[in-house]
């Protein structure tokens, strides 16, 4: 299981094709499992309604049920993925089950930067590219793809590669496998000198 | 930060939290009111735990249980056991940490969202963050107010403060007169039919024009809520009279001469004259008609009066493909006039439109009426406030005569996660915000609409254009805070 603090390294991977669009996140994590207060363990809950039948049944046409997709890391997602609820459980579930790379053509704003806090990698690409890669992948469905996170590259079979943008800011967060909080916690002198050119306008406790 | 360049509101309130930011990173952003809930904190404060930190500020931060809090009778234990163990951690976690709690029973319980304003926590020129992605009400107020993550709610815990981007501004202007029937609910599904559910990605919706300035603050707090439905991480509307108004004397609002220096400091907040957005759209509101999805996501919208589009139609394979799959999902008949179908559900809640003028609308339609035979209606209070000043007015019997299950403050039917929830199959209209696959309940479809058309179609059992109804009072005229 990987935590957000492993560092990031060069994934290697063939790839899972979920072509639907506008996956949103009650798809991803459906709600019931947002009961659970650990993160861990998630990986039973990714796409929950698509994966298993009412009685817990693995549907075996699901990509994910199928046996040669077990193991592989990166999901080849149809446009706009992750919209909907800010759930962290979306990221935690696709990082249990494995995932660390989503390619799509573009990720909803609370996703992407959840992700990004929990060593997932979603990269945008141009809706040709898109179109390419299901199209590689229909022709093989064993092509291999690598991305490199340092170079911020994805290698295509033959000698083809895509770039891909990150901010340089996260780039160094998941390569060098610290957190944001831990980031923030060295700004404390800069936010107790806001907060006392700041005075409150509210205390929360009053009548509480 | 002093500036002589005209700055938008969103601008202003940026420049003012920004506690520092080092090259080629996000700004360090001060957070002026952190609200917390059952379910997106329990992580947040185990990872405080095994790091050894306090929370910094609890005198900044409130937490309330909603989202998987039974909306039955409080006298009744919660029976799911997960459920009861996240309202016990949240109870515990808040002891630990000293966090103002209104939980289960409390008399200030309700869905964080509703019960931000209600106190008078939500004030303008704020930064106000929840993980809990319809964060975007308190934007009414003129507060920059968005959802987040769990990471980031360990984050806000442990700081006070978050890492962000600066944002980019979207105008969204809404010229002219609603017409009697459409509300503010019609306004946003509107703008989301138009522009998509990816339409706002990256920006922060200020809504402006004078339809905007017409409406009330609970009627501002159903637009901005739903921002994140058409993309943008927060909507804002700059504070004016009647925020003031509807602010003053509320719990923790400013009093005396405090009240006055805020509200100068409040005038100096709204968009400068020249300042500019990086996008902009412009609706009429005189020709937006009651709003209705068809659909799975919240941009597949329609006036109530239209037919369901067809996937032939559509040029783009994608679109038609991602259609096709909805009306299966949905089943219904492209070309079909959406009014008319049946619901078996009628659901009126949620923090979009749960507010105490949101059940006057609906009481009106409904007093002296009953609901459509085998139709099942839920009215579910934002707040016990809000649930208190209705049975004060005799909406309850109102519900009650009408044959609707009138219930306690909680998310409910929204998030479907404590037990009120559509069977598979079933269809709902709903006044809450989201109707993708599954979100109120398993197999469950979800039509978004209006309190005033939700309340017609639970007379009819079928969706129901409100302006059909005899002796409608538009919602304009309703009144409320
Ligand atoms: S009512 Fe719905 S959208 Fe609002 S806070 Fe609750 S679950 Fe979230």
């Amino acid at each position: 299981m990987t935590s957000p603090r492993d560092p990031f390294e060069t994934i290697r991977s063939r790839i899972i094709p979920l072509p639907a669009e506008n996956v949103d996140t009650d798809q991803v994590v459906p709600a019931r499992f947002l009961k659970m207060t650990d993160r861990w363990g998630l990986s039973e809950a990714l796409f929950a309604d698509w994966r298993f039948t009412d009685d817990g049944d693995a549907k075996p046409d699901f990509v994910l049920n199928r046996r040669e997709m077990q193991g592989r890391k990166i999901l080849l997602a149809g446009d706009n993925f992750g919209a909907g609820s800010s759930r962290e459980h979306a990221p935690w579930a696709l990082v249990a089950w494995g995932i660390r790379v989503i390619l799509s053509t573009s990720f909803a704003d609370i996703f992407r930067t959840n992700s990004l806090k929990n060593g997932l990698l979603p990269i945008a690409v141009t809706p040709e590219r898109h179109r390419q890669l299901f199209e590689m992948f229909a022709e093989n469905p064993d092509v291999e793809l690598t991305v490199d996170l340092e170079s911020q590259k994805v290698y295509l079979p033959g000698d083809e590669d895509l770039d891909f943008e990150i901010d340089p800011f996260v780039k160094l967060m998941i390569l060098a496998g610290t957190d944001e909080l831990g980031y923030l916690l060295t700004k404390e002198p800069g936010i107790s000198a806001w907060e006392a050119a700041h005075p409150p306008r509210i205390d929360t406790r009053i009548g509480a | 930060m002093s500036t002589t360049r005209p700055r938008t509101l969103v601008e202003k309130i940026w420049d003012d939290h920004v506690v520092s930011q080092d090259p080629e990173s996000p700004a360090v952003l001060a957070v002026d009111l952190h609200l917390i809930h059952e379910v997106t904190s329990p992580q947040a404060f185990t990872g405080l735990r095994e790091r050894g930190l306090t929370v910094r500020r609890p005198d900044l931060t409130i937490a309330t249980a909603d989202h998987s809090t039974p909306t039955h009778a409080r006298n009744l234990p919660i029976l799911d056991p997960m459920a009861a163990h996240q309202v016990r951690a949240l109870a515990d976690n808040c002891r630990e940490f000293g966090i103002p709690l209104h939980g289960w029973g409390s008399a200030d319980q309700g869905i964080v969202h509703v019960i931000g304003p209600e106190l008078g926590l939500t004030q303008p020129g704020m930064t106000i963050v929840c993980g809990d992605s319809h964060t975007a009400p308190h934007g009414a107020f003129g507060a920059l107010a968005f959802g987040i993550g769990t990471s980031e709610v360990e984050m806000v815990l442990a700081t006070q403060a978050l890492l962000q981007r600066t944002p980019r501004t979207y105008e969204v202007r809404v010229d002219g007169r609603l017409a009697p029937g459409v509300s503010a609910k019609d306004i946003i599904l509107a703008l989301i039919a138009r522009i998509g559910i990816g339409g706002g990605t990256g920006h922060i919706f200020e809504y402006t024009g004078d339809a905007i300035r017409a409406l009330t603050m609970e009627q501002r707090m159903t637009i901005c809520n739903m921002s994140i439905e058409g993309g943008a991480r927060a909507g804002l509307i700059a504070p004016d009279d009647t925020t003031f108004e509807y602010l003053h004397g509320r719990r923790h609002a400013p009093a005396g001469t405090a009240w006055d220096e805020a509200v100068a400091r409040w005038r100096a907040l709204p968009t400068d004259e020249g300042a500019v957005y990086d996008k902009d759209i412009t609706i009429d509101a005189a020709t937006l008609e009651p709003m209705v999805t068809y659909g799975t996501n919240p941009g597949m919208g329609i006036p109530v009066s239209g037919r369901v589009p067809t996937p032939d139609a559509l040029e783009d394979g994608a679109s038609r493909r991602a259609l096709a799959h909805a009306l299966e999902y949905m089943d219904l008949v492209p070309g079909q006039a959406i009014a008319g179908q049946k619901v078996d559900v009628v659901f009126i809640g949620s923090c979009t439109n749960s507010r105490i003028s949101d059940l006057r609308v609906a009481a009106e339609v409904l007093r002296g009426q009953h609901v459509a035979e085998g139709t099942r209606v839920m009215v579910v209070p934002g707040s016990e406030s809000v649930k208190r000043q209705a049975e004060r007015e005799g909406l309850d019997e109102v519900f009650r005569a009408a044959g609707a299950d009138w219930r306690e403050a909680g998310c409910s039917m929204c998030i479907a996660m404590n037990g009120d929830q559509l069977a598979p199959g079933q269809y709902a209209i709903s006044t809450s915000n989201r109707n993708f696959e599954g979100r109120q309940g398993k197999g469950g479809r979800t039509f978004l609409a209006s309190p005033l058309t939700a309340a017609a179609s639970a007379l009819r059992g079928v969706i129901t254009d409100p302006r059909t109804l005899p002796g409608i009072v538009p919602p304009a005229e309703v009144g409320g805070p």
